[in-house]
């Protein structure tokens, strides 16, 4: 009998943690909004607030740039993979960008990245606006796109009269 | 679900993409079909507490990711029975999946095993049952949510052995 409940015991935990699992994985989490304005305003580069064209060897979308970070033996990686790519092919100034997480050690260190695929979501000027965790379907991706209308801060000027260099 | 795409993603315009070229895809349900079956062993083992027969069932569970690690989650028994009994009596599928991710949780499943096996030759009685309860967590969400253990825990080797 005890074994039983033992049983039945695993099987609720797994079934918890696959519920917790499927409802977060792959949403959208926006950056506070103050850290973004910060890092918009300090044109530092190499922590984990901005990301340049050169460290992920392409382009920055003039709205919103994807950095999706993936491994070899991640299946949703490519379904993301097509997914984000779809997106940024319907969207002007939208840029997806894939990064092998074995060559970009660096970049999955100073992201705090854990798991893959994780999406970054950069805007114009290189600054880390938002991330996506896990498989993103394209409901997620234009969730997360919707929180960047314009690419540029609401007033679409710089509050300090500092340009972002 | 995501919608079905096809098995060679388009890259987006002007996106170098650094994915790796995809060997020959295998129908994702195969791997869900085997968890599944692995995680009902391994309930039997659960249900046979800490006696020899549960260390045997334990061993049978380890042997077939060994297989799995070895050929291929299509090289292990419940491949065979997926390809045999399973596959033809399903629609095509609408997906091929990447063989390595598969793979890499069948080496997950064989280490967790392994160690519970290895304890419980040593005098740990209850390192089985434990083992097989951590494997069956792993193998029902694989059979049931469809979760990639490569995807969750393959980065965080690749940060260990980097640190190393």
């Amino acid at each position: 009998m005890g074994r039983v409940l033992l049983v039945v015991a695993v099987l609720v935990l797994a079934t918890g943690l696959g519920l917790w699992w499927r409802a977060r994985n792959g949403r959208f989490t926006a950056v506070d909004p103050r850290v973004v304005e910060d890092a918009e305003h300090t044109p530092t580069t190499g922590d984990d607030t901005r990301l340049t064209a050169a460290e992920i060897g392409a382009p920055l979308g003039s709205r919103v740039t994807f950095v999706q970070m993936s491994s070899a033996v991640c299946t949703p990686c490519r379904r993301t993979h097509a997914v984000l790519a779809q997106v940024a092919a319907e969207h002007e100034g939208v840029s997806h960008v894939e990064l092998d997480v074995e060559e970009h050690l660096d970049l999955v260190r100073r992201f705090h990245v854990m798991r893959t695929p994780t999406t970054l979501l950069v805007d114009a000027h290189g600054v880390v606006v938002g991330r996506l965790s896990g498989a993103t379907d394209r409901r997620h991706a234009l969730a997360a796109l919707a929180s960047r209308p314009d690419g540029s801060r609401p007033d679409g000027s710089c509050p300090d009269g500092v340009l972002p260099r | 679900m995501p919608e079905p795409v096809p098995s060679t993603a388009t890259p987006s315009t002007a996106t170098p993409s650094t994915s790796p070229l995809t060997p020959a895809g295998i129908d994702p349900r195969g791997p869900r079909f085997g968890a599944a079956l692995t995680a009902v062993l391994l309930v039997g083992v659960l249900l046979l507490g800490t006696s020899a027969a549960a260390t045997a069932l334990l061993a049978v569970v380890a042997a077939s990711f060994a297989l799995g690690v070895a050929f291929g989650v299509g090289g292990t028994w419940q491949g065979w029975l997926f390809r045999r009994f399973v596959r033809p009596r399903l629609a095509p599928p609408t997906e091929l999946e990447d063989p390595r991710p598969p793979r890499f949780a069948q080496l997950v499943g064989l280490v967790v095993t392994g160690v519970g096996l290895l304890l419980g030759a040593l005098g740990v009685a209850v390192a089985v049952p434990v083992a097989a309860a951590f494997a069956l967590v792993a193998a029902f969400l694989n059979a049931v949510f469809g979760l990639c253990l490569g995807c969750e825990l393959y980065l965080l080797g690749v940060r260990l052995r980097a640190r190393a």
